[in-house]
């Protein structure tokens, strides 16, 4: 008995051992990958003094970019919100043909380089449109290039939770006298609400970093056209770097701000589920 | 309210759930649905409930035509094997649901929700979320829900199968009594010819998609209509072409001209009743069901000899089915 007490003391120590080391490797990674660059952004910005950093976040080109960057990543992500519910409800629960086709065609967006995709996106919808819509160089490109490369994350966060749905509770529902679409408002949408908000989530912040389609549709035209991460990239090129940094830091703190709000609501609506 | 349903057909591809179905069913009756899984008695329900749609025939309820409508206008209420509570509403939420839905005044549904939720013995859960309920709790909350809207029917999709035995007996005994009390016509379904003799004054019997007798509890077992009913609703053995409750089989140490013997060959104690498993002198097997004390009168004991004489058996014209 004193044996396998201790065998398992031993035992105990080695998953305490294991998981320590697990966590300090995970500390160490996401302390280079993402805690170091951010801080050394935030080092950087405010290198200068306050004063200057204010000035900088508060150029007016500056803050159209943001404002821009801000608007248009919360109105992509209140569209995918709709569309990508309609689109993940479509795939799982419609049955019609060439419906693996237009599922595998959702992950495009995710395979194709960012930069390809404005390309075609110019190509398509630019000054030498095929369709004879023209929308390079405005805002509505802006929108366009930003839906184009966000539109997996609901589909994808969703879809699963749909599929994994067991019909009863909508069905007792239907039979307690609701409709199919106080059903889906009462029943469905709760249910799906945690993985909608996760995935708007991730498509805000996509959307907010987004570059390489952008730059290309856009035309980066100042105070119209031109989204944060452009400006950033230009102040850079123009060997700015202090400025840079202050935007970039006025970026994140905004972006922290807005995915700390959706996982609070997230975390509130999964409080209940079993 | 009565419900009425006319050759009911449904296939599920190749499969075929409802086979030409006619049941009528009374109103205020207690019935059970029983037969073996895929014997297609969930899917009457369901056509009955209006989840289902059937390929061919009609569905009548309280003598109006529902075939063609939907579920949320028939007017009935349906509990499920899994409760399918609402998981991000909380006891009362659920139970209030039929009637938010059915726009009833504030203080009108908060009465009836305590009414109910007193009912169902679970006033003091009002304010927990399903994931905090055993799953006994959480059948009545279902129930309580389903009851909410004063259906005209009350539908149950196997509604213990998912608890513990313990649980399982309680809630029967419970459902009875609530019948007895809110006199809804109720309809459930059951793969448990126990549940169904316990708790339904009516029962129906299917198989294979087909309904195979309309019965009470004791009608059934007394004069059932096949080999496949008689076997279903109770113990059988076989001699021959003859059918045989186990304790229709007279046991006897000696022999008086009408008997045959027999070895015994295992005997197994179920506490009040003693089960013999005989071989007769042709090799025949039977199943003889004793009370414990005439099994001890007989001194009965593994290899002895006794004779043996069915005092009751039953022949059916066709093959046995299933």
């Amino acid at each position: 008995m004193a044996a396998s007490t201790l065998a398992r003391g031993r035992a105990g120590q080695e998953v305490r051992g294991g998981a320590a080391l697990l966590r300090g490797t995970v500390t160490l990674y996401l302390s280079l990958i993402v805690v170091l660059p951010l801080t050394a952004v935030v080092w950087r910005s405010s290198r200068d003094g306050w004063g200057a950093f204010w000035e900088a976040a508060t150029q007016p080109q500056a803050l159209a970019a943001l404002r821009l960057t801000f608007a248009v990543a919360l109105a992509v992500a209140a569209g995918n919100v709709v569309m990508g519910t309609v689109i993940a409800w479509v795939l799982v629960r419609d049955q019609f043909p060439g419906k693996r086709v237009v599922n595998a065609l959702i992950d495009l967006p995710f395979a194709l380089p960012t930069i390809v995709a404005g390309i075609t996106l110019l190509a398509l919808y630019g000054s030498s449109s095929p369709v004879g819509v023209d929308i390079g160089y405005t805002r509505a490109g802006v929108v366009l290039a930003l839906a184009f490369v966000t539109l997996p994350f609901v589909v994808r966060s969703v879809q699963p939770v749909l599929l994994t749905m067991e019909p009863d509770m909508e069905e007792a529902a239907r039979c307690l006298g609701a409709g199919p679409l106080t059903s889906f408002r009462r029943i469905v949408l709760p249910t799906i609400a945690p993985a909608l908000l996760a995935g708007a989530a991730l498509a805000f912040a996509r959307a907010v970093g987004e570059f390489g389609s952008v730059v290309i549709l856009s035309g980066n035209i100042p105070y119209r056209t031109e989204v944060a991460s452009v400006h950033v990239f230009s102040l850079v090129e123009n060997d700015d770097v202090g400025s840079a940094a202050a935007v970039s830091v006025v970026l994140l703190a905004t972006s922290v701000l807005v995915l700390a709000g959706l996982n609070l609501l997230q975390r509130r609506r999964t409080r209940h589920a079993d | 309210m009565s419900i009425l349903v006319r050759n009911a057909t449904r296939r599920f591809g190749d499969f075929t759930a409802l086979d030409d179905v006619s049941v009528e069913i009374p109103s205020g009756s207690l019935t059970a649905l029983l037969g073996p899984s895929g014997s297609g008695k969930s899917t009457l329900l369901r056509v009955i409930a209006g989840l289902e749609r059937p390929d061919a025939g009609s569905v009548e309820i309280d003598g109006r035509d529902a075939t063609s409508l939907p579920p949320q206008r028939r007017g009935v209420g349906f509990v499920f094997q899994h409760y399918a509570a609402f998981k991000h509403m909380t006891v009362r939420e659920n139970v209030a649901f039929g009637l938010k839905v059915a726009r009833r005044p504030k203080a009108e549904i908060r009465a009836r929700v305590d009414e109910l939720l007193e009912l169902v013995q679970l006033p003091g859960l009002a304010d927990r979320y399903p994931a905090q309920l055993s799953g006994g709790q959480r059948q009545r909350m279902a129930l309580a829900r389903s009851l909410a809207t004063q259906p005209s029917v009350l539908l149950l999709d196997e509604p213990f199968g998912a608890l513990d035995a313990r649980v399982r007996k309680e809630l029967r005994a419970w459902l009875r009594h609530l019948h007895d009390e809110v006199h809804v016509t109720t309809v459930f379904v059951t793969h448990d010819q126990e549940e169904a003799m316990e708790v339904a004054d009516r029962i129906v019997v299917m198989n294979h998609g087909r309904v195979e007798q309309v019965g009470g509890p004791r009608d059934l077992y007394e004069h059932p209509a096949n080999a496949f009913v008689m076997g279903f609703v109770g113990a059988v053995t076989r001699l021959g072409e003859h059918f045989i409750r186990p304790h229709d089989i007279e046991v006897r140490r000696q022999p008086n001209g009408t008997t045959s013997e027999a070895m015994v060959e295992r005997l197994v104690h179920l506490g009040f009743e003693v089960r013999a498993d005989l071989v007769l002198h042709d090799g025949q097997r039977l199943a003889a069901q004793l009370s414990r004390q005439d099994a001890e009168e007989l001194e009965l004991a593994q290899g002895q000899i006794v004779f043996v004489r069915p005092s009751r058996t039953r022949q059916f014209a066709e093959a046995p089915a299933g």
